[in-house]
């Protein structure tokens, strides 16, 4: 049986805009093993993206039971979370959000500067990094000189250098055209079926989330379906 | 500092021209900053570095100065047979008597200013190893000669060699200029002592320049000259006496202080408003940076740092931009004798990390806030724009 890393009980968000609440998520169930590679789709706020800043700390649910890592996030400090979040998660975000003035290399090491390895090393876990997602060629270049495909897989790579418990990734192909979206959900799958990599996947492109072991629907912040 | 200096750097570089501006706004500062110093440095070093350890210089008790010291000439005699003074060649006490008046004379520009002439003996040359004639000749008594200073014949009309100039009741003729290594000497316009003293229908000395064997014998005849009240003289140390005169750089120091403190602040907030902009536009990264796991604190010194950076950059600005000052020669009152002092900006590797610290602090007090404001930017809000 894998490991347990994501376990939700009866979740719900809440936002609260003067005295309006505008519920945002309602009683989520999830569990997510490790090796998993599980997409969460739905339309244009559904929740999708609100359930995975929860996942990560990056946002507090109003309600709700919530482990991940057998840690409860919701006693953890805002500078607590930030050191467990460069330990256990790697972040895909849509936009790619690389540091425009950092090389492809100096990007993807940027989360290795947090930890205790000297130059060399963290050099070296680059390199393997940006190999693994075939930029090797590319890591003294900087973001404006890439495609929008590279740029994402560059961001792929930050995401997975420190070796993260699961990779995150928020609508990793929603700027991407189809060939280069194809080719950012390759290396996303095969770092799931490779390195046993635990993903997921936040996307409403069908043919993403294809490349999901479990895919999920959200519908106005309900979970309403899950299909293998 | 866990984000690189990098990140720093190029994001400085990426927004080049708000770059530019801020460094070269805090360059000025810095430089107006430098530049006062350096006219502070140069007039405390005018009157601070006159004189010699074994010399005295003799005036009236009550006295601040020559300008409003006299006395009879009989007191000039026995100051120079007291023992402790040192012989010349000739075997006679090396001092001095000297009156000092002043005389108000045109400057080359047309304007009039307060200038010392001290009426003295060419053997006092011997006391006054600084200066040197570096034009003409040394004059001569009995003929209406005068020297003067070759910062002073820059500046006021008539004072070269083979001009003739009139004061006092006579047509002088200027036969040489002397440089007195940036003393207060360099202010002065010398002349025999008979004569001006004649002119100005003053038979009375302003004060006595001595030199003692030694420095231990110097101060006792300071002891000597403050214990005998008959003579009702004091002789002050001749280093301490043009110490004291540096009172007039009190009131730049002041001025150029407060000018400093001002600029500082309007370029504090040069720093802070690039800073805030930089911020504003960068939340996303902010926000991926602490997403990736940097803490507040990271991205607080990170910009903290570049905001270091910046004012740096326009601390080393400022150094060059106020370079040229360097030797420039000025002049201001002497408020303890009412004439004009003149002096040399003077620039030390002091001023300038002086210079380079007041930069610092610029970048600083600049930087904190818009710093603080990025440790802040909300996650959820930064990862959104």
């Amino acid at each position: 049986m894998a490991e347990l890393l994501i376990e939700m009980e009866r979740l719900s968000k809440v936002f609260r805009r003067d005295s309006v609440e505008i519920p945002v998520l309602r009683d989520i169930n999830l569990k997510v093993f490790a090796g998993d590679f599980i997409s969460l789709m739905g339309p244009s706020g559904s929740g999708k993206t609100t359930l995975l800043n929860i996942v990560a700390g990056i946002d507090r649910p109003t309600g709700g039971e919530l482990q991940v890592l057998n840690t409860d996030l919701l006693s953890m400090t805002e500078d607590q979370l930030a050191t467990w979040r460069n330990h256990h998660i790697g972040f895909v975000f849509q936009h790619f959000n690389l540091i425009p003035v950092l090389t492809a290399s100096g990007n993807v090491e940027l989360p290795l500067l947090l930890t205790s390895l000297g130059r060399r090393e963290r050099r070296e876990h680059v390199g393997a990094a940006l190999k693994l997602v075939g930029l090797s060629g590319r890591a003294d270049h900087y973001p404006r000189q890439l495609s929008g495909g590279e740029e994402q897989r560059v961001a792929i790579a930050r995401a997975i250098v420190t070796d993260p418990t699961f990779v995150l990734a928020d609508e990793p192909t929603g700027d991407l055209d189809a060939e280069s979206a194809a080719e950012v959900m390759e290396v996303l799958a095969g770092l799931n079926q490779q390195f046993n990599k635990t993903i997921v996947l936040v996307t409403h492109d069908p043919r993403a989330a294809a490349y999901a072991k479990v895919r999920h629907h959200l519908d106005k912040g309900v979970l309403v379906e899950k299909s293998a | 500092m866990k984000i690189p200096l990098r990140y720093n750097a190029g994001s400085l570089w990426a927004r080049r021209t708000g770059t530019i501006m801020t460094v070269f706004g805090i360059g000025l500062t810095v430089s107006i900053f430098i530049t006062m110093m350096a006219l502070v440095n140069g007039l405390e070093s005018t009157f601070v570095e006159t004189g010699h350890d074994d010399q005295l210089v003799v005036i009236r008790q009550g006295s601040l100065n020559e300008v409003n010291s006299y006395f009879g000439r009989d007191l000039f005699q026995i100051i120079r047979l007291l023992p402790g003074i040192a012989k010349g060649p000739d075997q006679q006490p090396l001092a001095f008597g000297e009156i000092v008046v002043v005389i108000n004379h045109t400057r080359i520009g047309g304007e009039s200013s307060n200038i010392i002439v001290r009426g003295t003996s060419a053997q006092a040359l011997a006391l006054r190893p600084e200066a040197r004639i570096v034009e003409g000749r040394m004059f001569r008594t009995g003929l209406r000669e005068v020297v003067a200073s070759r910062s002073l014949s820059r500046r006021f009309e008539n004072l070269t060699t083979g001009a003739t100039v009139h004061f006092g009741r006579s047509d002088w003729n200027v036969v040489g200029l002397f440089e007195a290594g940036g003393t207060a000497y360099d202010s002065e316009v010398w002349a025999g002592y008979d004569e001006i003293a004649q002119d100005w229908d003053r038979p009375i000395y302003s004060s006595i320049l001595l030199r003692a064997e030694n420095v231990p014998a110097a101060e006792q005849i300071r002891q000597r000259v403050a214990d005998d009240r008959r003579i009702n003289l004091q002789a002050i140390p001749q280093k301490k006496y043009f110490a004291d005169q540096a009172a007039t750089a009190v009131g730049v120091k002041m001025l150029g202080n407060f000018i400093a403190l001002v600029m500082g602040i309007g370029a504090c907030f040069a720093a802070m408003n690039m800073m805030y902009g930089s911020v504003m536009s960068r939340s996303r990264e902010i926000a991926t940076l602490r997403a990736i796991g940097f803490r507040r604190r990271n991205i607080l010194a990170s910009f903290l740092v570049e905001s270091v950076i910046l004012g740096l950059l326009g601390g080393i600005a400022g150094c060059f931009l106020a370079l040229p000052m360097h030797g420039i020669s000025a002049g201001t009152a002497n408020f303890q004798t009412f004439s004009e002092v003149l002096f040399n900006f003077r620039l030390t590797p002091g001023i300038f990390l002086r210079g380079l610290v007041f930069a610092l602090a610029v970048g600083i007090v600049g930087g904190y806030l818009p710093a603080r404001r990025a440790a802040r930017v909300k996650l959820i809000e930064g990862l959104r724009e």
